[in-house]
């Protein structure tokens, strides 16, 4: 980030007219964040007001539907965007092998056929697994391109030390993890200690070196959603490749109200800088219907741009199969029952 | 376009996605596409008359035929409606209770033919139809049902008002028809229902189904037809209320038509409602809103949020967010359940449309459209956003009921008020700041009906819906609606009988001086003046007209107003409005005990007065004018507001605001109690009032004034000009900044205020049958006090 375009985004609240701070949507490469410095006055101006968002987020669905050819070629989308994942404490070599046999090859080779898709060669974004379990999945996924993704920083509370929590982003690096999914300590910003957020989230990113880092807000502990709107623009401020909700581990974890939320501080964070940062909602997305939903969020709030896995992903482990079955049907007409999937 | 799975894969674009209209044409064709009117609950032959095409204005193709109403048609609707109205009326509460329980049900279970049915005629989109029409529909009749359960102890001592005439809208045909015939019914009234000329199939669906779900013939009739068939319907001597929702040009043509006829009529007119954002609102989440405001039901919405008014500091931001907002609606056939928006209602209004866009364009604002264009067959126009624009323009002061919002800045709230208020209208308006304070000071500032915090364009049968100024009057929903529909019992007036006709002297000149010594020499003249703005003022004319008493002989002299004093006590009363309208209930309340204590010290003159004047014992006058001041000194901080139960997380608070300056002509059987009657319900609700006494014995009025100078009443509060009732009342009802006309007269004087209070819409309640004002049923309380106030319902949602 440098001073002058800094400079520039602080003038574009008062008298610089939008066109020019207008950014081009990226092409196929996205340009990392690099990060800017901490401006208080535009994380303080976050606003979101509750009510009329979870308006929008109630009504968006009843707006945008798709039947048919459309409805399976979205879902095979959504299927490429899936970060499956596993975080048990009984995680074992064996299930993380099956897992990562299932990230190769989601969909059913019969129904790839009567699709007409086997040239789209769909697998999901990434495996996302403890830090232990990296170097097993690296291996498992060896010459398919799909990335490693471990969740790292005393994934789920991120109350170990500071010193532990970088280590351990550094460890699962040089395991062989390409993403990182870090977590906040929350109560930076319970206590609106934005610049403490900022300097974890800061270093972090560092320890990441290469290695893309998605931010985990744990957003069912963050109380307000002005609090999620303003922990957001500080983890982009401070480098966070993607944004994301939660850990699946809180009460609460992705819902649309919260992502309208975060997608608005992405454009945000994109208008002001020009970088465009990916939205990873985890946690609680289990029905085909609802993975639809967070697509079309993305295509009326974001652009179709974020609609790709450098740009969005779906944390979750249970969708994939639902998805499997509607597909199913959608190729013989029949509904489908989850044993006829292959399992995860 | 790709259309293979993998093509879409890559293009991620939407598809279509069509709601079958076959099981709605099915029923279109069950009837032979032909249709009469439902009356008496049978269908009137079809092949009868004139008839007229209904058309789907996304495909211009041909719906069905119905027929044009015709005056016997007119006739023998209202016939049916008076014969049921009768074993209607006799129902107990709870029996009508079940037949609207049963309505709801009827329209649950049908909801998807009639949402299919009501986007092919109205051309607005299925989405819309299918999760806001018609489950609003259901809502209003549920709701209503409990009306008709609780109106015998909710709504004591009051009955329907009988055969009701209701006119309705094409923009949300079956919606608006609920919103009519849900509170008529429940109140026990017989309904004649006109739906409009573009949109009458869900109507005519409706009857079928009510008929079919157990209504009893006649309770509820649908006539189909064009404006004649409305005018028929206004003109029938035998309707006792009218409802109509349309245009303020129509509103005003029925008030006209149907003054000094005894009909009681609520209007639900026009809007150009504004939509305030300040600089610290959510501006992601006012996008939204807009669209919602604007971009709803292709923006032919009276209560749209139509005027954007945006805080300086924002504003090129907000404009930025709204055209990228734009760039991502859809416009396409009204049954694809993924467009945003679908079809303007008929050619002629998307003709208008355009050429207001032309004519704001002409006018030098900036008019912007997304880049996507619109379907060229069938009636569609793009959301359209001017900036740019002049509080002058006329696309800034007219409706436009189209896709099309104009935007303009302010700077400081107090300027964002003046210029939500620089309109005739007064519907909605929409406010939006993240501050309680802000948001809460600055809705009751803003003339509205409706005002949506943080929200736009939410409505539920529990809250009233209606406007201010020239968008109406009436309520529909919530409490406040039924009593457009109920009357009292007892409430069955004769016309003016006074014992004696209004006998007023010949005018004559005032003496240079404007004292005369009496020819006894024991007392010194008092040349009673008119009280304007605190301070006693003679005529503007230079007349005086002598006020004869009960035996004969010459009583006094009043001053002779004319329409240059009526102009000067509005001006007064009106530069009052705003300081009175903010006092306390509490301290309007110790303003009139003051004004009761001081005329108690002065009862015997007053009393006096009153015998001279009238040859009755005048005393039991005084003590009933003392005791009617007492009653609204306590409900003057009593007459308190609701908080609805709307189904959002927040509050709906119901308020009764004042109604503003009020013109009283005062009723003449007692000329110092019919005076206090009227005026004091008035000022106790916080209204300015410009009143005119009896006309043939004012001087017990013209006595109070010394009675209100002394008791510490705010200058211009109580205005008073004597002189000849009509003709000063004529010039009240006419005065545009008079906001509404009390008269209690003769029935010519009704007609004559009824028909001159069209120019700004005032508010009229005019009577000319006799009440027994020493009564306290009829004389005074909650009837007096609902007509000096006006409800305004405020949507708060909030959540954190």
């Amino acid at each position: 980030m440098t001073a002058s375009r800094h400079s520039a985004l602080k003038l574009a609240g008062t008298d610089v007219s939008p066109a020019e701070t207008r950014h081009e949507i990226p092409g196929a490469h996205v340009a990392r964040n690099p990060g800017m410095p901490l401006d208080l006055d535009l994380v303080l101006a976050q606003r979101a007001n509750r009510s009329a968002v979870e308006r929008r987020a109630a009504t968006l669905p009843g707006r945008r539907t798709v039947k048919k050819q459309w409805q399976a070629a979205w879902l095979l989308r959504a299927v490429s965007l899936i970060d499956l994942t596993t975080l048990s404490g009984d995680d074992t070599t064996g299930n993380v092998r099956r897992l990562c046999a299932k990230a190769m090859h989601p969909i059913r080779a019969d129904l790839e056929r009567t699709l007409g898709i086997e040239s789209l060669a769909i697998a999901t974004g990434a495996v996302c697994v403890y830090h232990q379990l990296v170097p097993v999945a690296v291996e498992a996924l060896a010459g398919s391109n799909i990335p490693v993704a471990a969740v790292s920083t005393g994934f789920p509370a991120g109350l170990s030390p500071i010193e532990t929590r970088i280590a351990e982003v550094r460890a699962s690096v040089a395991a062989g993890a390409r993403e990182i999914d870090i977590v906040i300590t929350r109560g930076h910003v319970l206590t609106g200690n934005w610049h403490a957020l900022y300097d974890e989230v800061r270093s972090f990113r560092d320890a990441c070196g290469d290695a893309h880092m998605k931010t985990i807000l744990g957003t069912g502990d963050l109380a307000t959603l002005t609090n999620i709107a303003r922990a957001s623009m500080v983890a982009m401020m401070a480098g966070a490749d993607f944004i994301k909700t939660s850990t699946g581990k809180e009460g609460v974890n992705a819902t649309l109200p919260i992502s309208l939320v975060m997608v608005r501080m992405i454009r945000e964070y994109f208008e002001q800088t020009g970088f465009a940062i990916g939205y990873k909602p985890a946690g609680g997305i289990r029905s085909a219907k609802n993975s639809l939903e967070y697509l079309y969020l993305m295509k009326e709030e974001l652009g179709d741009r974020w609609l790709r896995p450098d740009l969005f992903r779906f944390g979750a482990s249970g969708l994939l199969t639902d998805i499997e079955r509607q597909l199913e049907h959608f190729a013989t007409g029949r509904y489908a029952a989850a044993h006829r999937q292959p399992m995860v | 376009m790709a259309t293979t799975v993998a093509g879409i894969f890559e293009t991620m674009e939407y598809g279509p996605a069509p709601e079958s209209d076959k099981p709605a044409l099915a029923w279109i064709a069950a009837h032979q596409a032909s249709f009469g009117h439902f009356i008496g609950g049978a269908w009137t032959s079809a092949g009868k008359g004139a008839r007229f095409d209904v058309i789907d204005p996304a495909t211009g193709r041909v719906l069905a035929k119905v027929s044009q109403g015709s005056k016997s048609d007119v006739d023998a609707a209202v016939k049916a409606a008076r014969k049921a109205l009768p074993a209607w009326r006799k129902l107990s509460g709870h029996q009508r209770a079940k037949h609207l329980y049963a309505l709801a049900r009827t329209v649950q279970r049908n909801a998807r033919l009639l949402a299919v049915l009501e986007s092919m005629d109205n051309g607005k989109s299925i989405r819309e139809t299918r999760d806001i029409d018609i489950p609003l529909v259901a809502r209003h009749f549920y709701h209503h049902a409990g009306w008709a359960q609780l109106l015998e102890t909710e709504f004591a001592g009051h009955h329907g008002v009988g055969v009701v005439g209701q006119i309705i809208p094409w923009n949300f045909p079956l919606l608006m028809l609920a919103w009519k015939v849900a509170p008529a019914l429940a109140a026990g009234c017989t309904v004649i229902l006109k739906p409009a000329e573009f949109t009458p199939l869900t109507a005519l669906a409706f009857a079928e189904l009510a008929s079919e779900a157990g209504l009893p013939p006649g309770v509820l009739n649908i006539l189909t037809g064009d404006g004649a068939t409305g005018a028929a319907l206004v003109d029938h001597p035998d309707v006792d209320k009218l409802a109509f929702t349309g245009s303020t040009d129509v509103g005003r043509i029925i008030r006209k038509a149907t003054a000094g006829s005894g009909k009681k009529l609520s209007l639900e007119l026009g809007g150009k409602s504004p939509f305030i954002v300040f600089e610290d609102a959510d501006l992601d989440s006012v996008v939204e809103g807009v669209v919602d405001a604007i971009w709803f039901n292709q923006g032919q919405v009276c209560c749209a949020g139509s005027r954007l008014l945006m805080q300086e500091g924002i504003a090129d931001k907000l404009i930025a967010k709204l055209r990228a907002r734009m760039e991502k609606l859809r416009v396409g056939s009204p049954l694809d359940k993924a467009i945003d928006m679908g079809a303007i209602v008929a050619p002629v209004q998307l003709e208008r449309i355009r050429s207001l866009v032309e004519q704001g364009a002409k006018e030098g604002a900036e008019m912007w459209q997304p880049s996507w264009a619109v379907p060229k067959d069938g009636c569609f126009y793009p959301p359209t956003l001017f900036t740019n624009v002049a509080p002058s323009s006329t696309i800034a002061q007219v409706e436009i009921f189209g896709p099309v919002l104009v935007s303009m800045s302010f700077r400081t709230p107090e300027e964002a008020v003046a210029l939500a208020n620089n309109t005739p209208f007064g519907l909605a308006a929409s406010v939006w700041s993240e501050n309680i304070n802000l948001a809460l000071d600055v809705a009751p500032k803003v003339k509205a009906g409706v005002v949506w915090i943080n929200c736009t364009n939410l409505f539920d049968a529990a809250a009233g819906f209606g406007g201010y100024r020239e968008s109406g009057y009436g309520r529909e929903g919530g409490r406040e609606g039924m009593w457009e529909y109920l009357k009292p019992e007892a409430g069955n007036r004769k016309p003016e009988n006074l014992g004696r006709k209004p006998e007023v002297g010949s005018r004559k000149k005032v003496v240079a001086s404007g004292l005369r010594l009496p020819a006894s020499g024991s007392q010194i003249d008092r040349t009673a003046k008119l009280f304007i703005g605190g301070k006693q003022a003679r005529p503007d004319s230079g007349y005086s007209i002598p006020i004869i008493g009960a035996k004969g002989a010459t009583a006094g002299e009043v001053g002779e107003g004319n329409r240059k004093d009526v102009r000067n006590a509005v001006e007064a009363a009106r530069n009052a409005a705003g300081a009175w309208a903010r006092s306390t209930g509490h301290n309007r309340g110790q303003i009139l005990y003051y004004i009761a204590e001081n005329l108690s010290a002065r009862s015997a003159e007053f009393a006096a007065r009153i015998r001279e004047l009238t040859g009755r014992e005048g005393k039991s006058e005084v003590e009933a004018s003392i005791a009617r001041l007492f009653t609204y000194a306590a409900w003057a901080d009593k007459w308190d507001g609701q908080v609805h139960q709307t189904p959002i997380r927040g509050v709906t608070l119901a308020m009764n605001e004042p109604v503003g300056v009020i013109g009283v002509a005062a009723p003449s059987e007692h000329p110092l109690l019919g005076f206090i009657s009227t005026v004091a319900p008035a000022i106790a609700a916080g209204n300015t009032v410009v009143a005119i006494p009896s006309e043939h014995q004012p001087l017990a009025v013209t006595d109070f004034y010394q009675v209100l100078e002394t008791s510490d009443v705010p200058a211009g509060v109580v205005n008073i000009v004597t002189g000849r009732r009509d003709e000063l009342a004529k010039v009240l009802a006419e005065h545009d900044d008079v906001d509404a006309i009390w008269y209690f007269g003769s029935r010519e004087g009704v007609k004559l205020c009824e028909a001159a209070s069209i120019g700004n819409m005032k508010q009229t309640w005019c009577e000319s049958g006799a009440r027994d004002w020493t009564e306290a049923a009829r004389g005074e309380g909650r009837e007096f006090l609902r007509h000096a106030t006006q409800v305004k319902n405020i949507w708060i949602p909030y959540g954190e």
